[in-house]
């Protein structure tokens, strides 16, 4: 068995999504691979090669994949893909945006979003935001699949491997990056951060998350939001948790002003302890949490606060 | 400009499924069924072109059961000009699916194909991507705004990170996210009209593809149950819950 890696980071950092992905390898064999493709990551790739568990580290370094566009980064892997019984990428959206051109160009299904690896070929996946759990086997020889980071510990650091780099230049001739518009946050990604503090459509307005935000820093927690949140314009986008969002199983969850629908909870419940603040007594997410407390949360937040800060 | 909207048949969103007892996959017995959120996105937004004098022909197009032809219907409700139903007895696989459409963009010749980013059954989040590389179209995927500027298309994308706008050639495949617009109800007269758009019946045969299974569900489960915890009365109490007894707070 021979497994490539596609490598998650921003140019800068490795993420932590690729130590997840290394340990989901682990299980299907120890010939592993990773690929870094970006643009000035050499930094990316000797991060990768310390990774324990990992054989080969090869690095495509060039404005051409400087954001990862979904056209050549899939023909990328695909020049590399012959030998390899496995190709495994994060569910995130670059991992989501260019796998299944590649799975589509080398006529084999994708496996989306897996939780799971009971064999070579049989992979376990959640379906209908999570309220039912899939065993599925592919018959396709190699299987292109994507994997949730979350459903898997982080591999340790190891001995460090050398770098290869890639020669080959694939062009994007189809589309060009215009612009993006990064959140800037000192505080942990959410899908890293070991707590997670999420507002929903109770906090009222984009304002008010300020609360949330100060909490966070006390424990150095991460900043979410339902789907409510988001589509008032309290927060931006990439703070959605849930089933069409991010999902995310930190050891802690508190979720403020959220009602708990099926799409929020397919994204946050499996988190080891969940703890949920709302005035409505009846509200479903009290059914999924540890540590229900019925307040009203513009009462419950500062006294939090202080209790922090004591 | 014609556009094709694939739509799918899925569960209503509402509902909260329940597996069958033999593991063999979900209960969908009686189960309401509606058009996938995303897929009503998609439509929408063909239509918003339509309206502003982009688009010429809006075509929706659903694979699967007899029974698709309501979400069709529906599609043409909302303005899609006619539909294609490609008639097989379960839902192909997403490759199946991207191969089926595939083939339709080459009768049809759409600029633009503007797809779910995801089926809230499968959560699949890979039909749009695979129809772009076997059509060699290009792909903004998970789309939050969507400009036509003369032969190319500007689109904003929402990634993990934030937003990514992006600048297309002609024609491309666009995958809708949930904030791209929000659709609108079909008006009954509409509802009335669109029982006469025309609606073309194909077959997989037909069109060329296998749709042997190449992924076999092996068994389906309830996930592991999260049972209620307990209810705390004050700020002070949980702080203690979550220092002594959980210890995920220091
Ligand atoms: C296709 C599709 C995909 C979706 N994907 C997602 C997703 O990924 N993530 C997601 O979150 N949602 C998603 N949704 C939306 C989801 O169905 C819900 O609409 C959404 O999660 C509701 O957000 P909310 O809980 O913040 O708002 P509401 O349901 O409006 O709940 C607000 C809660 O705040 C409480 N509250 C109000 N004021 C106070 C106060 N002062 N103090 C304490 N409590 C207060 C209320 O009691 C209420 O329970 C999706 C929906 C669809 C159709
Ligand atoms: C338990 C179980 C597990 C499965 N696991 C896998 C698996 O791991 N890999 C796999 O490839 N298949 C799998 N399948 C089959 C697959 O989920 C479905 O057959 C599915 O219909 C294929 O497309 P999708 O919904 O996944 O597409 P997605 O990529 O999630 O959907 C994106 C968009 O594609 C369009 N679309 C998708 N299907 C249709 C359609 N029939 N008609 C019109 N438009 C459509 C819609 O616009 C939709 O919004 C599984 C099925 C079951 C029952």
């Amino acid at each position: 068995m021979s497994i490539l890696i596609y490598a998650e980071h921003d140019n800068k950092h490795l993420k932590s999504e690729t130590h997840k992905l290394v340990t989901a390898a682990t299980q299907l064999g120890d010939d592993i691979h990773i690929l870094v493709a970006g643009l000035d990551c050499a930094a990316v790739a000797e991060q990768a090669a310390t990774i324990a568990g990992v054989k080969r580290v090869m690095l495509a370094d060039n404005p051409a994949y400087a954001h990862q566009l979904a056209e050549n980064t899939a023909d990328l892997v695909l020049d590399i893909a012959e030998g390899y019984t496995h190709i495994l990428a994060a569910a995130t959206t670059t991992g989501k945006n260019f796998m299944p051109r590649v799975a589509a160009l080398l006529d084999v299904v994708q496996l989306s979003d897996i939780i799971g690896i009971e064999s070579q070929d049989t992979f376990v996946r959640p379906i209908y935001a999570g309220n039912a759990i899939a065993t599925v086997q592919s018959s396709d020889a190699v299987k292109v699949v994507t994997v949730r980071a979350s459903a898997f510990d982080a591999a340790q650091e190891g001995d460090s491997v050398s770098v290869e780099t890639l020669a080959t230049v694939i062009e994007n001739t189809q589309v060009t990056f215009e612009s993006d518009e990064m959140t800037k946050s000192d505080r942990p990604e959410l899908t890293a951060a070991d707590i997670v503090i999420s507002g929903g459509r109770g906090m009222q307005d984009g304002e008010h998350f300020a609360m949330l935000e100060r909490i966070a820093d006390q424990l150095g927690a991460a900043v979410g939001a339902s789907r409510a949140a988001v589509d008032a314009g309290f927060v931006p986008n990439d703070m959605q948790v849930g089933q069409t969002g991010k999902i995310v199983a930190p050891q802690l969850y508190i979720a403020v002003g959220i009602s708990g629908a099926i799409q929020h909870l397919a994204g946050m419940k499996d988190s080891k302890v969940i703890v949920a603040i709302n005035k409505d007594p009846e509200a479903p997410i009290f059914q999924v949490a540890d540590y229900g407390l019925v307040a009203d949360l513009f009462d419950a937040l500062p006294e939090i606060e202080s209790a922090l800060g004591s | 400009m014609k556009i094709l909207v694939p739509v799918k048949r899925v569960i209503d969103y509402n509902v909260k499924v329940r597996v069958k007892a033999d593991q063999s996959d979900v209960d969908l017995t009686n189960a309401k069924m509606a058009m996938n959120p995303f897929c009503e996105i998609a439509v929408e937004e063909a239509v918003r072109l339509k309206e502003k004098g982009i688009a010429t022909e809006i075509v929706a197009v659903s694979i699967g059961p007899k029974a698709c032809q309501e979400q069709i219907r529906n599609a043409m409700a909302l303005g899609a000009d006619r539909g294609i139903h490609v008639e097989c007895e379960t839902f192909p696989e997403s490759l199946q699916v991207a191969k089926i459409l595939a083939r339709l963009v080459e009768q049809e010749s759409p600029g633009l194909v503007i797809i779910g980013k995801q089926a809230i059954d499968s959560d699949n989040n890979q039909t749009g991507q695979m129809l772009a590389a076997l059509t060699k179209m290009p792909q903004a995927t998970f789309a939050s705004a969507v400009e036509v500027e003369g032969d190319s298309l500007k689109v904003t994308r929402e990634i993990d990170g934030g937003l990514q706008t992006l600048k297309l050639s002609m024609p491309a495949v666009v995958s809708t996210d949930l904030r791209l617009n929000e659709p609108r109800y079909a008006k009954l007269p509409d509802i009335m009209k669109a029982k006469r758009k025309p609606l073309a019946v194909m077959s997989t045969d037909e069109l060329g593809v296998d749709i042997t299974p190449r992924v076999t569900t092996l068994k389906v489960t309830p996930p592991p149950a999260r049972s209620a915890g307990v209810k705390v009365e004050t700020v002070a109490e949980l702080m203690a819950k979550l220092r002594e007894e959980a210890k995920v707070i220091s």
